[in-house]
């Protein structure tokens, strides 16, 4: 079976088990949780695992799809997908005027500079009273994020993310990534594949933001705050750099582990720092590395490597 | 083979700045279809600069770059469609690739649909150990076979003009020979040259025309074989005193 086939029939079963399957309520809105968590850490792993980009501000990009999505749906009355996609769009756009400016900066300047757009993002949302109210957060948002809606945007965002990787373009992002001088001097355009990268990110956190706004049904600017970047970056970091599954695994494992640990809740950071630390420990370069699942199976385990 | 008289690649008056500091000032170069050029000079000449200033890596303060009397636009991917490979300082080859895939991602951004096969078959020729280590890891070669790989990889980009930085950095005196002696055979068919290098006896060897550089400007220029018997090339570069 060729792989590529062999990935997306994988992912079209996993989508379609996570959608079928008889659950509560209380289990549905794990799932939702899931997906929502894995679609913006797609984002965030294309762009730091896959480009070598370190970004601390990613938070912005779901606040932003998140508002788009909530003010298009309750103020205008539009339908909720079109209004998803438009906070897609609207989170491509910010990134696109972000990127011109700062994506020439490498390493942590980028990561540093990343901090600054991401706060002054959220600052923004929290004091444009009259168009976002605020810090009072925006309530009353439809609830359209069910499962089935979340399991579908899910798997048609993952199967784009796979065949992207193992495109013309994720060979260009790698490329850069391992060596940006040498990419360049064989002839790759590597601020415009940094670039293809930032919007594509943009354009997840986007979508998970606005289908965390129709989950939650309330949003407000301190949900998106640093926390919830570094969380984005450090799943991405769990799971490892440059492995797009283990992205997905490190989503979910931190996701499920958070949930389980609901009880005692004042601990929950405790538990969540321990888990980095002991990864960091254990395994720095991640769950698993920079490998993807399938590179542990022996029948794939001579095609290439990240 | 010699040059056939016709202007490819041609450097006016570059200038380039690090902050308040010139690296380069007004050095001029020309490059004819066919010939092998050095461009010799001690450390921080400025050798390096120039070589990244061809190929867009760093804006220049003055001047222009002519390939085919058409200038360049300092983007560096643009001067790798014009024909322009450069093999980089330090030889940058991807470690945790294959050889195989190395050399792939050579003719990666090649715009014709040319026949990979026969530039692999190129390649092998002119370094057939490349062909033995064709599914070795690039972080696992020595650093003469990470050169040839390289070069190779270059040369999968089927440049016009191959620019070489210091490909003798690091190597040992018998694997700077085979490789200085690939560098002309590769000359040979058809693919101009220009280097940069430290070692000034062996490009000097190699090359049919030499410019000296000292501190960004030109010192001297002229027939490769009329430098090596100059006493004050000889005495500065060569190790030989007047």
């Amino acid at each position: 079976m060729k792989k590529s086939l062999f990935i997306n029939a994988g992912i079209i079963a996993l989508s379609l088990g996570l959608a079928l399957c008889p659950l509560g309520g209380y289990q549905e809105g794990i799932v939702i949780l899931l997906c929502i968590n894995c679609v913006a850490a797609m984002g965030v792993s294309i762009l730091t695992g896959f480009t070598g980009i370190f970004t601390l501000g990613h938070a912005a990009y779901m606040a932003l799809g998140a508002y788009t999505t909530a003010i298009l749906t309750v103020r205008y009355g539009v339908h909720w997908f079109p209004a998803l996609l438009a906070g897609g769009l609207i989170a491509i756009l910010v990134a696109w005027l972000i990127g011109v400016p700062t994506l020439r900066l490498t390493g942590d300047y980028y990561a540093i500079a990343s901090i600054g757009l991401g706060e002054a993002i959220r600052l923004i949302l929290e004091n444009w009273q009259s168009f976002t109210r605020g810090a009072r957060g925006f309530p009353g948002i439809d609830p359209y994020t069910t499962r089935g809606s979340s399991v579908a945007v899910f798997a048609v965002l993952t199967i784009l993310m796979f065949n992207l990787l193992d495109s013309r373009l994720g060979r260009e992002l790698r490329a850069s990534r391992d060596d940006g001088v040498a990419a360049s001097l064989l002839g790759f355009n590597t601020p415009r594949s940094r670039m293809k990268a930032l919007l594509l990110s943009a354009f997840y956190c986007g979508i998970a933001g606005g289908l965390l706004g129709g989950y939650m049904c309330f949003i407000q600017p301190s949900m998106f705050d640093m926390m919830k970047s570094t969380e984005l970056t450090a799943v991405v970091v769990f799971g490892g750099l440059g492995s797009m599954t283990g992205t997905l695994l490190g989503s979910a494992a931190i996701t499920l582990i958070m949930e389980y640990f609901r009880d005692i809740s004042q601990y929950r950071m405790l538990i969540y720092g321990l888990l980095l630390v002991a990864i960091m420990v254990f395994r720095p370069e991640g769950l698993l590395g920079n490998r993807e699942i399938w590179d542990f199976l022996p029948r794939f385990a001579k095609g290439r490597r990240s | 083979m010699a040059g056939t008289g016709r202007i490819l690649l041609e450097a006016q008056d570059i200038c380039v700045n690090y902050g308040a500091i010139a690296a380069l000032s007004g050095f001029s170069l020309k490059l004819m279809e066919g010939e092998i050029v050095a461009v010799i000079g001690a450390n921080g000449a400025g050798k390096s600069t120039f070589m990244n200033a061809l190929m867009g890596m760093v804006k220049l303060a003055g001047g222009t770059i002519l390939l085919d009397s058409y200038p360049l636009t300092g983007r560096t991917w643009k001067a790798v469609q014009g024909g322009l490979s450069l093999v980089p300082e330090g030889r940058r080859v991807f470690a945790p690739l294959t050889v195989e895939e190395n050399l792939r991602i050579g003719a990666f951004t090649r715009k014709d649909a040319g026949d990979i096969q026969e530039d692999y078959d190129w390649v092998f020729s002119l370094f057939p150990r490349l062909k033995e280590r064709l599914t070795q890891y690039a972080g696992t070669l020595s650093g003469g076979e990470q050169q040839m790989l390289a070069i190779a990889r270059a040369l999968m980009a089927r440049p016009r003009v191959l620019l070489l930085d210091e490909p003798s950095l690091g190597l040992a005196p018998i694997v700077i020979r085979d490789i200085f002696k690939e560098l002309r055979r590769i000359n040979e068919q058809g693919v101009s040259i220009l280097l940069v290098e430290q070692n000034a006896k062996q490009a000097l060897l190699l090359s049919h025309r030499a410019y000296v550089l000292q501190t960004g400007r030109l010192l001297k220029e002229g027939n490769s074989r009329e430098l090596l018997q100059d006493p004050d090339i000889r005495a500065a570069y060569l190790g030989q005193g007047a």
